[in-house]
């Protein structure tokens, strides 16, 4: 591009001639505003397939997931002191793939808890995602695959896993007990976003797992 | 070269040159069929310049020693081809669904003609492939042939390794019996336990926060679309700079500086 119509070039060469169209001042050829115009309609072209393309695939990222609410029996079914089993539909229309398995009780106040309230323990380890099991005679929930083991609570008591056993929301709801969405918790039992196994919670960790849009918030 | 004169009608022929035989005129039909594959091959190539190019490719050349190891490569690219194409036929019968991918597989392994082979030959040949291509990078890292000028060639066949990994993990989802549901779970969460990142990643893989109607799907679409298209590419890609930057001679090679006349001699 030539400057100020100065045509002379530093190394002494014979002055360039101007391109054509060229006037005085001009601050961008004409070769220039049809590279940048092709460029920015090209861009946008690609654009308009792609972005599209991109959010789609991402949505389920963003999106959050439906809530279902399984009734699981009627609230004098459950004893404070042991566990009923109870598989629950996660996902819906995926037949077995969406089902899995709740330990519910009811709250015991020995532990801190409310007698109105229910407790609703996943299964799911929090190590690896195998399913546990609620061992009656040792009062315990033991993971077969790595030996993680849960105490009554569902705190971790041995074994490779990070966290507590994730919980289920409860409500009383036609004269029954039903089991919701899934939550995580703390190693002190506060309630977070729910997270995959293998992902600490509480403190720092917080930032290091963020909470996902996809699940709904804890109760 | 000519496009093949038994093919064009005789009024359609252009006329012979003086002193030419004329097309036709000398021999009987069998004659003129046997110049056909000839003249085929002459008339692609007189449009595409393929003679050119096979001949740059088969007949380079290769330094003294190369030797069997040096066939792991090929070995890969047809497992590769080979996974392609059972690939392609297991797909025929393949239902990508939560509830009926575990039976459409099992009516192809028990129900379909040779169905069994079929996804025992994808099967073993997806270890072969892993087995092959981990063979070819020993071979590519012993030979020392990463190193200038074919570093960029070294990053490609890493990435290609990693690709044929990911396969290994997409693939082994979709027979989804216990199995492959269970394995799929942990690699999910393993995934998941990235730092920042990591619970992102896990939901854009099973899109969503558990396993559903559209993992499958997903984790199908990348082992037979995404994932193989990208290989294409990058196999490409790593066969021209093979030609390209030929290959490295056997280590224990060393190259002649000086003309044997010129060597120092033990009298």
């Amino acid at each position: 591009m030539a400057e100020d119509g100065d045509n002379k070039r530093d190394d002494g060469s014979p002055p360039k001639p101007d391109p054509p169209g060229y006037f005085k001042g001009e601050s961008m050829t004409r070769r220039r505003v049809f590279e940048v115009t092709v460029q920015a309609l090209g861009g946008g072209a690609v654009a308009i397939v792609a972005l599209p393309a991109v959010g789609f695939t991402l949505a389920p990222v963003l999106d959050e997931e439906d809530v279902i609410w399984t009734p699981v029996g009627a609230p004098g079914d459950f004893e404070e002191a042991t566990y009923k089993e109870a598989v629950i539909t996660i996902v819906e229309d995926v037949g077995e793939t969406g089902k899995t398995t709740a330990y519910i009780r009811r709250g015991s106040p020995d532990l801190g808890e409310s007698a109105d309230e229910f407790v609703a323990v996943s299964n799911r380890c929090a190590h690896a995602g195998c399913p546990t099991r609620f061992v009656e005679a040792a009062g315990n929930f033991i993971c077969p695959c790595h030996g993680g083991v849960y105490d009554f609570q569902g705190k971790v008591i041995g074994g490779p896993p990070v966290r507590p056993l994730d919980r289920f929301q409860t409500r009383i709801s036609n004269g029954q007990v039903e089991v919701g969405p899934r939550y995580s918790v703390t190693s002190q039992l506060e309630p977070v976003r729910a997270r995959d196994p293998g992902e600490f919670t509480g403190g720092v960790w917080e930032y290091i797992y963020p909470p996902r849009p996809s699940v709904p918030p804890p109760p | 070269m000519r496009f093949p004169q038994a093919l064009i009608p005789s009024p359609l022929r252009k006329p012979a040159e003086p002193g030419e035989k004329a097309p036709g005129d000398g021999g009987g039909p069998i004659e003129r069929a046997k110049d056909v594959p000839a003249d085929v091959v002459g008339w692609v190539d007189e449009r595409t310049g393929t003679t050119g190019f096979l001949t740059g490719l088969l007949y380079r050349k290769v330094p003294k020693g190369t030797n069997w190891f040096y066939t792991l490569g090929s070995a890969t690219l047809f497992a590769f081809v080979f996974q392609a194409l059972t690939g392609v036929f297991l797909a025929m019968y393949y239902t990508p669904s939560p509830t009926e991918a575990y039976d459409s597989v099992t009516h192809l392994t028990n129900d379909v003609f040779l169905g069994e082979f079929v996804r025992g030959m994808h099967k073993w040949g997806a270890t072969v492939m892993i087995i092959v291509i981990f063979l070819h990078m020993g071979r590519v890292f012993f030979f020392g042939a990463y190193k200038y000028p074919r570093e960029l060639n070294w990053v490609i066949g890493a990435t290609l390794l990693i690709l044929t990994l990911i396969m290994g993990l997409t693939g082994y989802l979709l027979p989804f019996d216990q199995r492959s549901y269970w394995a799929t779970v942990v690699a999910n969460n393993i995934i998941g336990t990235g730092p920042v990142l990591g619970p992102y990643l896990a939901d854009f893989l099973r899109a969503g926060p558990e396993v559903g109607a559209t993992t499958i799907q997903r984790f199908y679409a990348i082992h037979m679309l995404l994932v193989p298209g990208l290989m294409i590419a990058l196999i490409g890609a790593h066969l021209y700079l093979v030609v390209k930057l030929g290959t490295t001679a056997p280590p224990w090679l060393r190259a002649e500086s000086k003309p044997k006349s010129l060597r120092r001699r033990e009298v």
